[in-house]
């Protein structure tokens, strides 16, 4: 019996008779099993709109008794003045706002409760930070994540104790895999009750541990400026990523002088910045022998702000480039070198590029397996460069020749230097053959698919929006056929794949951006899993409009058991509300498009629409694939290209037979 | 302050032959919650602890643990990078490398009776062990040494009936002067 049946039967054993649930890639199988039982047998199988359930969060206990001589403070030095008039004291509340208004935070994303109200009492009379109150504290963590991905400051978040803090964890977690700089405050019961099981206590150092950069309890007020420069500090420098920070409400409460340090030195953390010149000599000695260079670029570039140096790069080596899903908008994909993204679901010649490379130049990537598939197989062939700002982050997945370990950009500038112009002229043929023989494409008639709405939207835009996506196959429709042209413009969630992520993170966009039209798109899944946010959004009247990619599957998990399970749809078809109805419900102005001819018109209706949010229902295909498709942990060989055929061989935007034509660069 | 040891649960990823023990010295910044973020560390990414001792060193805020486990190569390193990426660690040594000075301290209590007692008390001499606790039933012995040295002692004992063992796990630290 299977891991996914014994898991079932013992369910059964137990007197289960309903399960809530929502299916993914990694639980496909005992979905799997469900089907086979659903029908009248114990086991029933209830989706829930959002997978929160009436269990209770285990605080794991206050592990933190095991370490030991933690009764020691490290207490600030503070230079006592020795003026006659006393110097000012006053409240951790007071401290907070304005060590938040010394490290310039505009924005604020957060919720109220009682752990947090003596803050919250101090910013009512705050004019320099506005404070966005979500609907949830989720929503918080994912505007907090687009404000600071969309203009490459520190996200803000403040939550109070308990349940306000665990609804944080998504969204932290969702930032770690991304290296997105965020700080979430959370309120804490006062220091004397932890571990008691106090009202809204939860351990939540303890439990975002592993998936923060770093985490502080603030036990004294003494150490509270200190902390929040560190805080700043270390989400912001070196890899960038979430930076948690518990505030007990009686250290909130307690005086002291406020004197924000200057400067920060931590003997424990040195980020690398400017990477060891042999090695950089050494990597340009390899590259200068590359026939069939590949640089693979990853979100680094863009968190770096190393995109021109980038393109200075590919420019001069005449490199082509392929991008990972985060890599989006660092090289712009109409230039003739672009490959567009690789990976999983990357286009065929990227890949298989890749695949034939003899130097890989990895910049800012990180080897993810939705990236590299089966790792022997990935670019086996080439020597590898990787230049990383984490030395972790080197050689963990696959091993590579030549490590560099620094910023993105000074390893970059240094580089150029001592690369020469390479002949790379017969290589960029060859890909040039396979973007003519496989490109990306869809079917073209009179039924809407998803395929259409994004790239019509790529053709409209020209490329210049803000594009957040959701998870799923939206999520890779959108990577692929959008015409992404500039960094920080392609926001979404990749490492934890994270359904909800597209709504609140474009919120947190529209708080830091208004130079590009702001657009949100999500599948019918993932809309229902943050759409609370739309108060918020309406609220604030936000400029965003709101794609709903209507397919009525969780489309992509129906995807993978179409090809891989049989086709057995289980749990993956679900009834939504009528989405036009929700928008007005929240008095946010809202059509349906159904056809390739009302949905061309819907886009440009959003596009020109410019006081506040617009939300736009495509009803598209229901069982249209993404493609190509390398599946989990395979290489190229094992690739699904689109089974659409192509006749004559010319790069596209263009129709051939009711065919879309689709290639990068 | 008592140094502990864990032995930790992490799944092993390589065939066990490949692995080669390495013995890592730590320092890291005596606060709150240290110990959980380096141990914690390992059993989320699956590495092995053999054992894990903490203790203080001469600067206050510091604290030193030495960590034995098992790993082939490339674990290794990733192992010594992950250590390092911790904001809370100062210095991480793997000190397989170098020449290094090890002890690990173990109480043993063992059956003895009057007849047994000469015996255990020679082999308690052979070994440079200390008698700390005596009944007419028991012998408790204090042994300090290298693992192999302890090992050895409890080993020996084993026949006479052994009632309980504690064991430190091993402190290290890198010798002055290095032999090439
Ligand atoms: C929170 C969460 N739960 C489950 C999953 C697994 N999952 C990945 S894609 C997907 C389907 C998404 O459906 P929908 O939002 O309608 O987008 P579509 O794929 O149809 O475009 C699911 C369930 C996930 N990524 N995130
Ligand atoms: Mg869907």
């Amino acid at each position: 019996m299977s891991g996914a049946e014994i898991f079932i039967r013992s369910l059964e054993a137990e007197g289960v008779d309903v399960l809530f649930g929502y299916p993914g890639a990694a639980t496909i199988a005992i979905y799997d099993v469900l089907y086979g039982i659903a029908a009248g047998k114990n086991v029933v199988i209830e989706k829930e709109e959002s997978e929160s359930t009436d269990e209770q969060i285990q605080t794991a206990g206050q592990v933190n008794s095991l370490s030991w001589n933690n009764t020691r403070n490290n207490t600030m030095t503070t230079t006592k003045a020795h003026d006659k008039q006393p110097p000012k004291q006053i409240s951790g509340a007071e401290i907070f706002v304005r060590s938040l208004t010394e490290e310039k935070v505009e924005v604020l994303f957060g919720y109220p409760g009682g752990a947090t109200i003596g803050i919250y009492d101090v910013l009512h009379d705050i004019t320099n930070i506005k404070h966005i109150l979500t609907r949830h504290e989720q929503g918080a963590t994912h505007a907090a994540e687009g404000y600071a991905k969309a203009t490459g400051k520190p996200g803000v978040v403040l939550v109070t104790s308990g349940p306000g803090a665990t609804n944080t964890v998504t969204g932290i977690a969702d930032a770690y895999m991304d290296s997105i700089p965020i700080v979430v405050f959370t309120g804490q019961v006062a220091t004397k009750l932890i571990g008691n099981d106090a009202f809204q206590e939860a351990d939540i150092v303890g439990i975002t541990r592993p998936i923060t950069k770093h985490n502080f309890l603030v036990k004294d007020v003494r150490d509270l400026a200190r902390t929040i420069k560190e805080a700043f500090y270390i989400a912001t420098s070196g890899r960038p990523g979430p930076v948690l920070v518990d505030l007990p409400k009686d250290v909130m409460a307690q005086k002291t002088v406020f004197e924000y340090p200057k400067t920060i030195s931590m003997r424990s953390y040195n980020p690398t910045v400017e990477g060891n010149i042999k090695q950089i000599k050494k990597a340009a000695d390899v590259i200068n022998t590359a026939r069939r260079p590949v640089l693979y670029v990853g979100g680094g570039v863009i968190s770096s702000n190393a995109a021109h140096e980038l393109r200075a790069l590919a420019d001069k080596l005449q490199c082509p480039v392929t991008t990972t899903l985060h890599g989006l908008g660092s090289y712009p994909e109409q230039n003739k070198l672009s490959l567009g993204m690789l990976g999983m679901h990357g286009t065929w010649y990227s890949n298989y590029a890749v695949h034939y490379c003899d130097v890989l130049i990895a910049v800012g990537a990180r080897f993810d397996d939705r990236v590299t598939g089966k790792v022997d197989a990935f670019a086996a062939e080439a020597k590898k460069i990787h230049i990383d700002i984490d030395p972790s982050a080197i050689s963990k997945n696959v091993p590579v020749d030549v490590p560099i370990v620094g910023d993105i950009k000074h390893v970059l500038r240094h580089l150029l230097q001592y690369v020469k112009p390479l002949d790379t002229l017969d290589w960029i043929k060859t890909i040039d053959q396979w973007k003519l023989e496989h490109p990306l494409r869809y079917r073209h008639d009179d039924k809407l698919r998803a395929q259409h709405v994004i790239h019509k939207l790529g053709e409209m835009t020209k490329g210049d929006a803000i594009v957040v996506t959701d998870v799923g196959q939206q999520q890779m429709w959108t990577a692929q056929f959008f015409r992404w042209q500039h960094p920080r413009t392609h926001l979404t969630s990749g490492g934890l794949g994270t359904m909800g992520f597209s709504l609140p993170a474009s919120m947190g966009v529209a708080f830091g951006r208004s130079d590009l039209p702001i657009i949100s798109i999500s599948g019918d899944g993932g809309i229902q899993m943050n759409s609370q946010e739309l108060a918020t959004i309406s609220q604030h009247n936000l400029p965003i409009k709101i794609f709903i990619l209507n397919n009525g599957f969780l489309g992509m998990v129906r995807q993978w058991q179409e090809l891989f399970w049989r086709k057995r749809y289980s749990h993956t078809e679900m009834k939504s509300p009528d989405f036009v109805k929700l928008a007005d419900a929240y008095g946010i102005p809202a059509l349906r498009a159904s056809t390739p001819a009302e949905a061309e018109a819907a886009i440009q209706t959003a596009l020109d629409h410019n006081s506040g949010p617009i939300l736009v229902e495509f009803v598209v295909e229901k069982e249209e694939n993404v493609y190509p498709m390398i599946p989990a942990a395979q290489t190229v060989n094992e690739m699904l290209d689109n089974p659409e055929p192509i006749s004559e061989t010319s790069k596209g935007p263009h129709v051939q037979q009711n065919i879309i034509i689709h290639t990068k660069g | 302050m008592t140094p502990t040891t864990t032995s930790a649960g992490g799944a092993v990823k390589v065939a066990d032959e490949q692995l080669k023990q390495h013995t890592v010295s730590l320092l890291v910044e005596n606060r709150f919650g240290t110990l959980n973020r380096i141990a914690g560390m390992f059993s989320a990414k699956g590495y092995n602890i053999d054992s894990l001792t903490v203790g203080p060193t001469e600067d206050p805020d510091v604290s030193r643990m030495t960590i034995v486990t098992r790993a082939d190569d490339q674990i290794m390193e990733q192992i010594t990078k992950q250590l390092n990426k911790l904001i809370d660690v100062v210095k991480v040594i793997d000190l397989t490398f170098e020449s290094f000075v090890e002890r690990e301290l173990a109480l043993v209590k063992v059956s003895s009776t009057t007849t047994t007692r000469p015996e255990v008390l020679q082999i308690a001499e052979i070994f440079r062990a200390k008698v700390v606790d005596v009944s007419p039933r028991t012998l408790t012995l204090e042994a300090t040494g290298s693992q192999q040295k302890v090992d050895a002692i409890v080993n020996m004992l084993k026949p006479f009936g052994i009632k309980e063992v504690a064991r430190t796990g091993r402190v290290a630290m890198k010798r002055e002067y290095q032999v090439e």
